[in-house]
């Protein structure tokens, strides 16, 4: 199922160079390169405290790395705020959720594209010509492309706090779409989820990699094998903050190194649920 | 043609029917909505007559002709109704399957059917037609409406309804005559719909409906309840089920009111508040939902809302019991109703959707006494209906101001019932059906003479009303001779929140006993307020004070009851039964034969003296996946 014909040789979206990040004394990641291409997923693994999150952190500028240049879209980035990087066209999703609990599904949605949202004060305050047309393609975008997408038309109007955390997932999912990213980061977006749960999660997660009018290209970290094997077009792994292998699946779940560093430990991961 | 009404004959047909009522509404009436991205899509006459007839010129230019079948699966939403209209036009036959169906039901339906065409919904449904392509050699197409994850398909005899369609709009371009003739060719008297019943014993067993089967019956049943065509109804169940047909096809077509369809199953209950229906026909189980909602809603909410609502039902029940005493009501009680219409009444209507609702029907399966009084209480004018789909749908309903909640009420026009001596009813009218679909035998045994032999039994009580037992035995006997009626006593165990499900068992043993299904959410909700700690469905069930709970549930429904009718012995089952596990029809009915079977250990253990019984067993997902299970349940005795 992966390696779609063509991906792995458009070009390169997003490039990491000899990444250095380090808390204290422990470093959690000791030179780092990655090259995302378009249209790609890129899966990253390791075990616990391999430096998988920080790496996301540092592509989306929650950190900023010791050494080492990001560049996106040809763009060196290191120097930009989260936010910056987010109108650039980097989304992402939280391993631990970060909604706004008190507010209904389609709230939390909207507030993702709030960027795109251009008309001004005065314009807003009566609700016409560039606001009302903004404001409609708005709606349609949620409503078409996302809602009707993550299936969750059932909860729209509800608190997100109130729902299950299955669901959550797939709410902080939608959010990050809502920001019309071209390169969206997923942190771990199966874990505490059922069986049936991470099956729709893999099929959303397709669905934007590979239908025409999304096309996203996905950074993804995630501890289930199972998963990650079948969806990425290539794996990163990461052991103590080092590179072991940047690969094709295959060529990754052969390599003994990673099998002694991370597959030995496989049945863990798949029975922690 | 009539101004207001069409005139049923039998050799009017449905497409015909259909084309004369597009044309007199045309684009001025909205004949169906759909809620689709957050909003109601209406759809006109014209509209509905366009996307048919494409798509029917579009199946037909595939190859579709006059007699072949055509087997459709999905939840309710315009395009369903769409392609079984342009399957009738071409004079085809639809088959509708339940879109939960499992993939041995699903190729059993199309294999014995002889299907040409696979009308599916999504990327779900066309999984299952291509897997049991293999076994099902005649099927030849599938057609399917929706393109999520549709995109890494591409097999040369699948295709999208829009792709159909365009065909279609070529073969009209060719041959602009050739849908009008096709529909004028149709006569009333030939079939329409092969109808694959959902039987709680056999096989699923296919009745051939005509055209004036289907519209003599709408036409009868509107005859006692009349509709019109300003009416909205809310198409939600299956359209498997012969209910959906007679309100959506039936009756619908015939008086023009227009369909609705909810955006998702899980958001029918809020649409159908959105929408405010004038009529309204659903399985026992559904109001059996609203009520434990209502139940539900009123133990969460604060002590003044709860004393009103109180109040407000005491008079409600009050001035109903009376309506079905028909004893006239006295004016100080007309008063209080009204009191208690603007108090609570108006308020739980709306929320259930029910403030426009005129008549509201119940049928496929018995309702208990409680919730019936509950409606009537509310001021729902909630109706047994009588019938089955070898009879177009119903034959017996009550009539207003007319209503006894043990009965079914009295036959509609055209309609003769009878009882045989050992007390089986037959029923005769234009609507009954012509026979199975290659089931000779079968057909005998139940057409004779035209009489449809229903293999219900009954009886007509002193009204004329006719009283239904339950489909297999409404009456067990325990083995000192005692009679008690485990139908009765369920429904009345489900009046509880509580209790999702019950099956009560004791024929030809000592005493009354019973498998319970706790309501997961309710008693989940339960259990957060008494700190009672659970993970999953299994363990709360076998939580020692649910097991307290339900016992009180029971005492309540074996309050009144005579000595041997009372329950003695129940146990909390791990799961709630299913019609995955074949547990229940696919019209959620219990299928008793199956069950003692498939809980023999757990029957047996109810009868010996222990408190536990061990089970070992599996359990089937709807994907068809089957995990086995192993368990202890426990065994709780209640001191009658």
């Amino acid at each position: 199922m992966n390696n779609g014909g063509g991906v792995g040789e458009g070009e390169i979206l997003l490039r990491l160079e000899n990444i250095f990040m380090a808390f204290g004394r422990v470093q959690a990641l000791n030179g780092i390169d990655l090259e995302v291409r378009k249209g790609e997923i890129h899966s990253i693994i390791g075990p616990n405290g391999a430096g998988k999150t920080v790496m996301m952190n540092c592509i989306n500028g929650l950190y900023r790395p010791q050494k080492g240049d990001i560049y996106f879209r040809g763009q060196r980035i290191n120097r930009l705020s989260p936010h910056k990087r987010a109108e650039l066209g980097i989304g992402r999703t939280f391993q631990k959720l970060e909604l706004y609990g008190g507010m209904t599904v389609l709230d939390n949605i909207r507030m993702g594209s709030h960027i795109h949202l251009k008309s001004g004060i005065l314009s807003g305050s009566v609700y016409a010509g560039r606001t009302k047309r903004e404001e409609i393609e708005e709606r349609n975008f949620i409503e078409e492309e996302i809602i009707d997408l993550l299936e969750i038309e059932g909860i729209r109007d509800q608190v997100a706090h109130m729902l299950p955390y299955g669901l959550q997932k797939r709410v902080e999912l939608g959010r990050a779409l809502a920001l019309r990213p071209e390169l969206i980061l997923l942190d771990e977006p199966m874990a505490g989820l059922n069986l049936e749960e991470v099956e729709d999660m893999a099929r959303f997660i397709l669905d934007i990699n590979e239908e025409e009018r999304w096309k996203v290209t996905c950074v993804l970290v995630e501890h289930d094998m199972g998963v990650v094997m079948d969806i990425s077009h290539r794996v990163l792994v990461l052991d103590f903050g080092n590179m072991i292998i940047d690969g094709l699946p295959q060529e990754v779940s052969e390599n003994p190194q990673v099998i002694k560093a991370y597959l030995g430990e496989e049945d863990l991961y798949i029975t922690r649920r | 043609m009539g101004e207001e009404t069409e005139e049923i004959t039998r050799d009017l047909t449905i497409p015909q029917l259909f084309y004369r009522q597009c044309k007199r509404y045309g684009s001025g009436k909205v004949a169906m909505r759909e809620k689709e991205f957050g909003i109601w899509r209406p759809f006109t006459w014209q509209d509905y007559l366009d996307n048919v007839k494409y798509l029917c010129l579009g199946m037909v230019s595939l190859g579709l002709r006059q007699g072949d079948k055509v087997a459709m699966i999905g939840d309710n939403r315009p395009e369903g109704i769409w392609a079984e209209m342009a399957a009738m036009c071409a004079g085809a036959i639809p088959v509708w399957l339940f879109q939960d169906c499992m993939m041995d039901e699903v190729k059993y339906i199309v294999d014995h059917s002889d299907s040409r065409f696979f009308v599916g919904e999504t990327q779900e449904e066309v999984d299952k037609a291509l897997a049991i392509m293999p076994n099902c050699p005649k099927l030849e197409f599938v057609i399917w409406d929706d393109p999520k994850g549709m995109r890494r398909y591409h097999q040369e005899f699948l295709m999208s309804i829009k792709k159909v369609q365009e065909l279609g709009k070529e073969l009209d371009e060719k041959e602009p005559d050739l849908f009008g003739n096709m529909i004028n060719e149709g006569h009333g008297e030939n079939i329409c719909l092969l109808f694959y019943t959902s039987g709680t014993t056999a096989l699923p067993k296919g009745a051939l409906l005509t055209h004036y089967n289907m519209l003599s019956m709408g036409q009868n049943l509107m005859a006692v309840d009349p509709c019109y065509d300003t009416d909205d109804f809310v198409s939600y169940l299956p359209f498997a089920w012969i209910g959906e047909q007679m309100m959506s096809i039936s009756c619908g077509l015939q008086v023009g009111y227009t369909i609705n369809f909810p955006e998702e199953p899980e958001t029918a209950q809020h649409n159908i508040r959105e929408i405010g229906p004038h009529v309204m026909f659903a399985a026992p189980r559904l109001y059996e939902g609203l009520t434990r909602q209502v139940q539900v809603k009123y133990l969460d909410s604060t002590w003044i809302k709860r004393k009103t609502y109180e109040l407000a039902t005491k008079i409600g029940y009050h001035v109903a019991d009376l309506k079905f005493e028909k004893k006239p009501i006295p004016w100080y009680f007309k008063v209080l109703n009204y009191f208690a219409y603007v108090i609570m009444q108006k308020k739980l209507k709306d929320h259930l959707g029910m403030s426009r609702l005129r008549h509201a029907y119940t049928g496929g399966a018995a309702m208990g006494p409680d919730h019936f009084r509950f409606f009537h209480a509310l001021g729902v004018n909630l109706k047994q209906i009588y019938g089955q789909t070898e009879i177009a749908g119903i034959s017996v309903t009550h009539r207003d101001g007319d209503i006894k909640f043990d009965t079914v009420g009295t036959p509609i026009p055209e309609t003769e019932i009878k009882i045989t001596k050992d007390g089986e009813i037959l029923s005769r009218s234009p609507s009954v059906f012509q026979g199975y679909y290659k089931m000779e035998e079968e057909t005998k045994n139940t057409l004779k003479d035209g009489w449809l032999y229903s293999g219900d039994t009954g009886f007509i009580d002193e009204d004329g009303h006719l009283v239904v037992f339950d489909r297999s035995k409404d009456v067990m006997i325990l083995n000192d001779s005692r009679p008690f009626a485990p139908q009765y006593l369920e429904a009345r165990l489900k009046f509880s929140p509580y209790v999702q499900d019950a099956w009560v068992v004791g024929d030809k043993l000592p005493y009354v006993a019973a498998v319970m299904c706790i309501d997961y959410s309710v008693v989940g909700k339960w259990a957060d307020e008494h700190k009672i700690n659970y993970t999953s469905y299994p363990e709360l069930s076998q939580d020692p004070e649910v097991y307290d709970l339900i016992q009180k549930q029971i005492e309540e429904a074996n309050r009144g009851l005579p000595e041997p009718a009372r329950i003695r012995k129940f146990v909390n089952l791990f799961k709630a039964f299913d019609a995955d596990d074949d547990e229940l029809t696919r019209t959620s009915k219990l299928r008793r034969g199956f069950m003692a079977e498939r809980y023999k250990d757990i029957v047996d253990n109810l009868y010996k003296d222990t408190d536990t019984v061990r089970l070992d067993m599996t359990i089937t997902y709807e994907d068809g996946r089957i995990q086995p299970i192993k368990t202890d349940l426990r065994i709780q005795e209640i001191t009658v």
